[in-house]
C-alpha cells in the first residue's frame, strides 16, 4: 500500500523501539530563566544510552509547580531501574542542585519510587531538614546561595525508547527545514521528548562495525556521501537524511508524537519519511507508520 | 447526617469520646442513643444527655454549648464533624483522620496527639492545641489544625510532624520543644517560643522577644514556606502574595538542645 502525505511518500514500514525505565521532574526557578537552565544543563550530554547512559529533554515549560514559580518539565530515562536513580542523583546533584534558586519536584505519579531527595540531602553534612507537605516530603539542603529543596521521592514507569522516523530531503536545507518543522510540532505533545541536539539527529547509527572496539557505526545506507559504493537506502534525488528519536512515558505519547511530526515533515522537497528497525527482533514496541497516520491522516 | 443537641448544661464535665463518626457510621438512631457516655463518674446514654436526629452517616453536627463536653472525635480516623458553638477539652485529641469544624472556641489540648485529619476552630483555642500530653514523647504527629483566634500556652509543644496555622496571637511556649513540624502565627507570639526545640519551624508574622539561645542567620526567602502557602491556599485561607514572594530573617535555636529548629519571622515583601 502507498500512502502520500503532500506528495511525500511515508514508506510502509515500522521504528522498531524498547522498554526503558523513565521519569518526570518538574525543575522550577526564580525565573523561566533559571529554571531552564538547570533542565539544559541536566539533559545536555543525554542523548543516547549508547554514550551517555541516560537519555533526556525537556518537556516543556510549565505554571503548574508546587512553589508557584516558572517550572519546566523534564524527562529522563534510562535502560534499567536500578540504572534510573544513580542517573538521576548524578544529574540532579550536578546540574541543578549548582543552578541558582531552583527547587526540584517529582512529577510522576506512579506505583514505582526512587529515593533522590533522600539520597542528595547527604549532601547537607547534616545541617539538612526535611518537611512533609500534603504527605510528600521535601529535603531542604543547605547551600551558599540560601537553600536547596527537593521532593524525597521521583515516581518511575516502564517507558518506550527509540521511537523514531528519518526524513529524506532533496537538499540538505529542505530536510533540516523539514525536520524543524516536525521538531515544533512534537514539542506540543506531552509524555514524550526528543534527546538529541535541537530534536533531530544526522548521525544515526547502525547497530554493527567493521571494528571490534565498536558497538554503533554510522548508518551506510542512509549516507548520501558513500551511496555509490554501499548497498544503499536511498531513493534517487535525495543527498540528505535527518532523524528524529522519540522517548516517551508511554507508546501513546510516542505514537502521538510521530504523527504530529510526520505530517509537519512533509513539505516540498521531502522524497521519502521512513523508520530504523532491527527486522523487529530487537525491540518490544514496533510503531508502523501507516497505522499511526491511519484515518483521518491527508493523503 | 447525624444531629446530637445538648439537652441540659451540667457543671460536671462530660466526657464523650463516644462521638465520633467511627462510631456512629452505620448505627440507628436508637442505636446511638443508647451508646454510653460519662458524666462526672456515672455512665448515662447518649440520649440521656443529647436529643439524637439522624442516620448514622459519616458527618455528625453538634448543637449548643459544648463547652463542657471533652473528647469530642477522639480518635476519629474518618468522617467529619461541625460544631454549631464551643467544644471542650481535648476536641479531636489523637484523631487519625477526618475533619472536626468548631464554629465557637475550643478547650485545651485540641488536637492533641494528633496523627491524621484536620481541624479547623473558628475561635479561639486554649493551652496545649496540637501538643503533648504530660509525660508523652511528642505531640501532634501529622495533620492540620487552623485556628481563627488565639490560642493558649505551649501551642505545638513537642509536635513532631504537621501544620498548625494561627491567625491570632500565640500565648508563652509556643513550638516548645518541637522535634519537627511547623507552626505558622500570623498574630503576635509570646515569650519562650521554640524552647528546647530540636528541630521544625516557627513562622512569625511580628518580630517576637527570641530566647537569647537563638541565633540570627540571614534573610532569605525559603521555598519550602512557599509550598506551605499554596498548600493552605487551596484549602480557603487567606494568603497574601507578599508573603509568598516575600523575605524572611532567619534565627536558628533552641541552642541548649540540638539547635536545629528555626523561627523565621516575615521581614519584607
Amino acid at each position: 500500500m502507498t500512502l502520500k502525505i503532500n506528495d511525500v511518500e511515508i514508506e510502509d514500514t515500522y521504528a522498531e523501539a524498547f522498554n526503558m525505565w523513565g521519569t518526570r521532574l518538574i525543575i522550577t526557578g526564580k525565573n523561566p530563566k533559571w529554571a531552564m537552565q538547570a533542565a539544559v544543563t541536566m539533559t545536555g550530554f543525554a542523548t543516547s544510552v549508547i554514550g551517555c547512559r541516560c537519555e533526556a529533554g525537556i518537556e516543556g515549560e510549565t505554571q503548574d509547580t508546587p512553589d508557584g514559580r516558572p517550572g519546566v518539565s523534564v524527562l529522563f530515562f534510562t535502560m534499567t531501574k536500578d540504572d534510573l536513580p544513580k542517573r538521576l542523583i548524578e544529574r540532579i546533584g550536578q546540574c541543578v542542585m549548582t543552578c541558582p534558586t531552583t527547587a526540584c519536584y517529582n512529577g510522576l505519579q506512579a506505583s514505582d519510587k526512587l529515593k533522590i531527595g533522600g539520597q542528595l540531602r547527604y549532601f547537607g553534612d547534616g545541617y539538612q531538614g526535611s518537611k512533609l507537605i500534603d504527605g510528600r516530603r521535601y529535603w531542604r539542603v543547605p547551600v551558599m546561595e540560601g537553600e536547596f529543596l527537593i521532593e524525597d521521592k521521583f515516581g518511575m514507569q516502564s517507558s518506550v525508547g527509540g521511537g523514531n522516523f528519518l526524513i529524506l530531503g532533496e537538499n540538505p536545507d529542505v530536510t533540516l527545514e523539514a525536520t524543524e518543522r516536525a521538531v515544533e510540532a512534537m514539542k506540543q505533545v506531552r509524555g514524550a521528548i526528543l534527546p538529541f541536539p535541537g530534536g533531530m539527529v544526522r548521525s544515526g547509527s547502525k547497530t554493527t562495525s567493521r571494528y571490534k572496539f565498536l558497538h554503533a557505526s554510522t548508518n551506510d545506507a542512509y549516507c548520501p556521501t558513500v551511496r555509490g559504493i554501499v548497498k544503499t537506502a536511498l531513493p534517487d534525488g535525495v543527498n540528505s537524511v535527518l532523524e528524529i528519536v522519540i522517548d516517551g512515558l508511554d507508546e501513546s505519547s510516542v505514537a502521538e508524537s510521530t504523527r504530529v511530526g510526520v505530517l509537519a515533515a512533509c513539505i516540498p522537497g521531502i522524497r521519502l519519511i521512513t523508520s530504523g528497525n532491527y527486522g523487529g527482533s530487537l525491540g518490544q514496541y514496533k510503531f508502523h507508520l501507516h497505522q499511526i497516520l491511519g484515518e483521518g491522516t491527508p493523503k | 447526617m447525624t444531629t446530637l443537641k445538648i439537652k441540659t448544661q451540667s457543671n460536671y464535665p462530660l466526657e464523650a469520646e463516644v462521638i465520633t463518626p467511627d462510631n456512629f457510621i452505620g448505627k440507628t438512631e436508637s442505636e446511638i442513643s443508647e451508646m454510653p457516655i460519662l458524666l462526672g463518674n456515672q455512665t448515662l446514654k447518649l440520649g440521656d444527655l443529647f436529643s439524637v436526629e439522624g442516620d448514622g452517616s459519616s458527618e455528625i453536627t453538634l448543637e449548643g454549648d459544648l463547652s463542657r463536653v471533652k473528647h469530642i472525635g477522639t480518635g476519629m480516623t474518618r468522617g467529619k464533624i461541625v460544631v454549631h458553638g464551643n467544644a471542650g477539652m481535648h476536641l479531636g485529641a489523637a484523631m487519625l483522620g477526618g475533619e472536626i469544624v468548631v464554629e465557637g472556641n475550643a478547650g485545651d489540648w485540641a488536637g492533641s496527639e494528633m496523627q491524621g485529619g484536620k481541624i479547623h476552630i473558628h475561635g479561639n483555642a486554649g493551652h496545649g492545641l496540637g501538643g503533648a500530653y504530660r509525660g508523652s514523647r511528642h505531640g501532634m504527629n501529622r495533620g492540620l489544625i487552623i485556628v481563627e483566634g488565639n490560642t493558649g500556652n505551649e501551642t505545638g509543644a513537642l509536635m513532631r510532624r504537621g501544620l498548625i496555622v494561627v491567625y491570632g496571637n500565640v500565648a508563652d511556649f509556643a513550638g516548645a520543644f518541637m522535634l519537627a513540624g511547623t507552626v505558622i502565627i500570623f498574630g503576635q507570639m509570646g515569650a519562650r517560643a521554640g524552647a528546647g526545640m530540636k528541630y521544625g519551624s516557627i513562622i512569625a508574622f511580628h518580630q517576637p522577644e527570641l530566647l537569647p539561645t537563638f541565633h540570627y542567620d540571614c534573610v532569605y526567602s525559603p521555598i519550602f514556606l512557599k509550598l506551605i502557602l499554596q498548600a493552605l491556599k487551596a484549602q480557603a485561607v487567606v494568603i497574601d502574595q507578599n508573603w509568598i514572594t516575600g523575605k524572611y530573617r532567619r534565627y536558628s535555636g533552641d541552642e541548649n538542645t540540638l539547635g536545629k529548629g528555626e523561627i523565621l519571622v516575615y521581614d519584607q515583601h
